[in-house]
């Protein structure tokens, strides 16, 4: 093996910055334009548009395919005449009622869950049990046991958020590190104290996430009960209004209350659910 | 000339501590019957290399775990629990809660412990903040601040309670070389000026020749005491008085060591 070769060392001057073509330059206006993700997005949304209003016409049967302009119609009239807005506020009401009776059992449970051994197996057995059950499934049963009815519905609401809630909230709270423990226990925190104040804003993030799937099965069990009986004395949200629409083969009507729900859920998740996660795990740097 | 009596009763008394804990297969003897007594306005410092239970005593000092045999005085009063009076700084970035400022997780334990109201809990701690050089982050949430910073927070969030005793756990042992060194003389600045009483653990010797003006040392499994020195006074901190004491603790603690590589 030899030696290394010995080099001569190397100094050099930078180069000052204006004999450089091009430091900076500001991208051209379609760059711009292509870099905003909801620009782009909403490019998608009128292709789609254009080819569903370009087909309906060359379909030319309302009853199967009513056009995106007919469609747009119904929704406007529906919300001019106040129906679909009404029809939405009952399953919107419903809805809530149902979700935050969720997750308080969810809350409760995981209290318990997190404090005495039992309480934790009789919740992991619980939502081992009935986390892969479709809440709809229970309607029948719900029927029998609560009648036609905002019970009813509760109970399959209550059932679809509960589990996910209370799976994700405990798993957010095993996951808290040894050292927020620590730290929390420093601070002389005990019981209700101690998870109030380092559990709940520890695992937030799980918890929203817990929050996030509990909304989203709660708004489709929800439509899908609605679409089975719909009726609450007499009146029925929006699952209620596209049953309705399809007897009387009011097809844009149909269209237009889908169209409706899935504006609904897109508002929830994508501007409720946001700006909660941008007031607090975004801020916090908690966004894994 | 008589001294006061409060400097003759220690701090924290350590009689005869030995801790045990389990994994999952074994019982594992962390310590074995260490005793020592923290004055007040010490920095002691407890040195040895990993295994030596060193952490694991500290945080019997912070209540965390209770000695199976032997006991833990905290000005008197046995050890029983965590609390407020022993303020835990620990190696972690993660001790700062995220989703609090760095304002709002120093006054957090002052508010919740009840020590102070609201405001006055606002003034001490803008008032710490300032001494550790962060005045211009106090609305910062931690993720944004560097390494370095969250454990200047740390540490201003454990002097701002005043506790009896300031328990620091490796607090520096995951910063760079640089920045290590500068919070160490940081922390002896706020020595002086406050004069706190710290347990301050570490596997450094020339972090507790440094830092300490009393060093533990312990071997390890499990942890018992092998000597406790004064380190060099800072007044007389010539580098080669200090090098000195450094290679004595590192024969003290690495000589059965040599031993066993010299048999093989």
């Amino acid at each position: 093996m030899t030696d290394a070769v010995l080099r001569p060392e190397i100094y050099r001057e930078p180069m000052s910055q204006e004999t450089f073509g091009i430091v900076q330059k500001p991208l051209t206006l379609f760059e711009r334009l292509y870099n905003q993700n909801w620009l782009r997005k909403l490019f998608v949304l009128i292709v789609i548009a254009v080819c569903w209003e370009v087909y309906a016409r060359w379909l030319d049967n309302e009853l199967l395919v009513p056009t995106f302009s007919a469609t747009v119609r119904a929704l406007v009239n529906g919300i001019a005449s106040g129906v679909i807005l009404t029809r939405a506020l009952l399953s919107i009401k419903v809805l809530l009622m149902g979700f935050v009776t969720g997750v308080f059992i969810a809350a409760v449970l995981t209290f318990i869950a997190i404090n005495t051994r039992l309480g934790n197996d009789f919740l992991e057995t619980m939502t081992a049990m009935f986390n892969p059950l479709p809440a709809i499934a229970l309607l029948p049963l719900a029927l029998i046991w609560f009648g036609l009815g905002t019970g009813s519905l509760i109970f399959v609401l209550v059932h679809s958020v509960l589990w996910a809630v209370a799976l994700n909230t405990h798993a957010g709270f095993r996951s808290v590190s040894a050292t927020h423990r620590m730290v929390g226990q420093n601070y002389g925190l005990r019981g209700i104290g101690f998870v109030a104040k380092i559990l709940i804003p520890a695992a937030f993030p799980s918890i929203l996430a817990g929050l996030k799937i509990g909304w989203a099965f709660a708004w489709r069990t929800l439509i899908a009960a609605e679409l089975v009986f719909g009726t609450t004395s007499g009146q029925g949200g929006l699952g209620w209004y596209i049953f309705e629409a399809k007897n009387q083969l009011n097809i844009p009507e149909v269209f237009a209350g889908l169209l409706s729900i899935i504006l609904i859920g897109l508002f929830i998740e994508n501007v409720v659910f946001r700006l909660i996660e941008a007031r607090t795990i975004d801020r916090w740097g908690m966004q894994s | 000339m008589m001294a006061p009596d409060h400097t003759i009763t220690p701090v924290v008394e350590v009689r005869g501590v030995t801790l045990q804990y389990k994994t999952s297969d074994h019982l594992v003897t962390a310590t074995y019957r260490v005793d020592f007594n923290v004055l007040r306005s010490d920095r002691f410092v407890l040195l040895g290399p990993s295994g030596c239970g060193k952490s694991t005593l500290l945080k019997a000092i912070g209540g965390y775990m209770r000695p199976t045999e032997g006991s833990i005085h905290l000005n008197g009063r046995e050890v029983s629990r965590p609390g407020p009076d022993r303020m835990m700084v620990f190696q972690e970035f993660d001790q700062l809660l995220p989703w609090k400022t760095v304002l709002q997780n120093v006054m957090f334990p002052l508010v919740t412990s009840g020590k102070y109201e609201r405001a006055a809990a606002r003034e001490k701690a803008l008032g710490l903040i300032a001494k550790v050089n962060l005045a211009k982050f106090a609305d910062s949430y931690p993720h944004t601040l560097s390494g370095g910073m969250k454990q200047r927070v740390a540490i201003a969030r454990g002097m701002a309670m005043e506790p009896d005793v300031l328990l620091m756990d490796e607090p520096f042992a995951a910063l760079d070389a640089l920045t290590r060194v500068r919070m160490q003389d940081e922390l002896l600045a706020l020595w002086d000026e406050i004069k706190f009483t710290v347990i301050f653990v570490t596997h450094s010797i020339p972090e507790a020749v440094k830092v300490g003006n009393r060093i533990l040392l312990l071997t390890p499994h499990p942890g018992q005491v092998k000597a406790e020195v004064n380190s060099v006074p800072r007044s007389k901190g010539e580098t080669a008085v200090r090098a000195e004491l450094e290679h004595k603790i590192h024969t003290m603690l690495f000589a059965d060591e040599i031993e066993e590589t010299r048999h093989d």
